[in-house]
């Protein structure tokens, strides 16, 4: 799916952003990204790669959307195509 | 699928700003109120993702009778062809390890899916995208893995990533990546599809940069607008297309500069062009797309599965056509001149459990999503609570 997600940025290693997703850690790669990055900017990301760092003055609009899928209900198709958008991204804290 | 994020069942859908959600429903009704008594003005986007948000959130309840929104061909698994299809069960048959998205395994080839092969036997993986199949690949070394890799542009970008850092030689790439410009043109082109314009998708557009659409403009006279997938997002574009069809103005509009410039992200498309080439193809029901598929360059053909076992493609039996598939109508829906409403195999005996068609299979499929949220969900504007 196109819709990508949305995360926060705690932590850079080269090539590899550590990156925060209502809460969950997941480790996003950063070889697409269309500008540097560092802790605390937001990125778009799709299929566990950034592919846009979200201007901040854009962050409030961009989660809404987001935050209104994830209160739906667990079986929410778009709320799935969220979470597996999210499961792309690494699992390990440092993956390569 | 995770666990730990909030959910609250049953809540009410609300416009973010529900004047402005009104005054965009205002503008619409106004823009094509000329129509009123002949035919509506007709929509098309190319995006599962659209298609989801237009469903979830019951926008077409609340669009007045003169417009009309239609999905296009904007769902990669249900475009991908069945001898695409058939390709990855020829590979796993013969014992090679296939991963890929859930939603492929699921699409029928011309005769079997990826999940019957499985059932049978075969070592069929569900990856959630190509990162992962890549540390499959490097786990056993020893043996080939093949990743069969779907989605349109935005997607693609991803696996030209992984190729481009030297995975390792056993990493082989099926492709059946798709781009979406093309198969514009031939939409536009259909004789039963009436297009009056294009609202073209936010995040792909972020890559491409909507500047990818003024060729499609100039060509066909047909305005395209940039819009991004919340509520508001959404009706800001249609309201923008009303307003380019009215004034006969074919350009495009960037509705969504949230995120998306003219020139997009250039560091991805280099990496996208320097491993994809684009070659002409054929899109599930839909056309021969010129230029509509996206195949490994000859640098990379240690790792384009297609080279790699071009004998065993080739001895693969011929397939058997599925039952009942010739009564689906997805290659109408995917090329705008259906609806699922026209199929009589919706609802029973086409279901996401038994599915007949790839429509219905994948989370991106139109006949999928309808069935998900009811066709066309009604929604009232709610206001906020206070
Ligand atoms: S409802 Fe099923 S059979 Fe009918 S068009 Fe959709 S996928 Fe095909």
């Amino acid at each position: 799916m196109c819709l990508g997600v949305p995360g926060q940025i705690v932590g850079v290693d080269g090539d590899v952003a550590q990156v925060d997703f209502w809460g969950v850690r997941r480790a996003v790669r950063l070889d697409v990204v269309d500008e540097p990055v560092a802790p605390g900017d937001w990125v778009l990301n799709h299929v566990g790669f950034a592919i846009h760092r979200i201007p901040p003055e854009e962050v409030a609009a961009t989660l809404a959307l987001y935050d209104e899928i994830l209160r739906a209900a667990e079986d929410d198709a778009m709320r799935a195509d969220l979470c597996d958008e999210i499961e792309a991204s690494s699992r390990k804290p440092d993956a390569d | 699928m995770l666990t730990e994020l909030p959910t609250t069942r049953g809540a009410s859908l609300q416009f973010r700003d529900p004047a402005r959600a009104r005054a965009l429903l205002a503008a619409i009704e106004r823009l094509t109120a000329d129509r009123a008594g002949g035919a509506p003005l007709s929509i098309m986007h190319v995006c599962g993702s659209h298609e989801q948000a237009i469903a979830r959130f019951g926008l077409r309840a609340v669009l007045p009778p003169t417009l009309q929104v239609i999905m296009g061909p904007g769902c990669p698994v249900c475009v991908t062809d069945a001898p695409e299809v058939d390709e990855a069960v020829a590979l796993a048959e013969a014992g090679l390890r296939v991963a890929s998205y859930g939603d492929m395994l699921r699409v029928p080839g011309s005769g079997r899916s990826l999940d019957d092969a499985r059932a049978d036997g075969a070592r069929v993986e569900v990856v959630y995208g190509v990162a992962e199949a890549l540390t499959a690949a490097q786990a056993a070394p020893d043996e080939p893995l093949v990743f069969f890799a779907s989605g349109f542009e935005t997607t693609a970008v991803a696996t030209a990533a992984v190729l481009l850092r030297k995975p390792p030689p056993n990493f082989l790439v099926l492709s059946a990546h798709k781009y979406i410009p093309p198969v514009m043109e031939i939409v536009a082109e259909m004789p039963h599809t009436r297009v009056e314009g294009f609202l073209a998708a936010g995040h792909a557009a972020a890559i491409t940069g909507y500047g990818v659409f003024e060729p499609f403009v100039a060509r066909h006279r047909i305005p395209v607008v940039v819009g991004g997938f919340e509520p508001l997002d959404l009706l800001a574009g249609f309201a923008k297309l009303a307003e380019l069809a009215r004034d006969g103005e074919a350009r495009v509009v960037n509705a969504f500069p949230r995120l998306v410039s003219r020139d997009g992200n250039r560091r991805a498309q280099q990496q996208l062009w320097r491993v994809f080439e684009p070659v002409g193809g054929q899109w599930r029901g839909i056309a021969r797309v010129p230029n509509g598929n996206l195949r490994l360059r000859p640098e990379f053909a240690g790792h384009d599965a297609r080279r790699r076992f071009a004998a065993l493609l080739a001895a693969a039996p011929p397939a058997r056509l599925a039952p009942r598939s010739d009564e689906c109508r997805c290659g109408d829906i995917l090329s705008g001149s259906a609806s699922p409403r026209d199929c009589a195999l919706f609802g029973a005996p086409c279901t996401p459990a038994q599915p007949v068609g790839a429509c219905m299979v994948s989370s991106e499929g139109t006949c999928r999503i309808w069935h998900e949220y009811g066709g066309i969900p009604r929604l009232e504007i709610h206001e906020a609570p206070s």
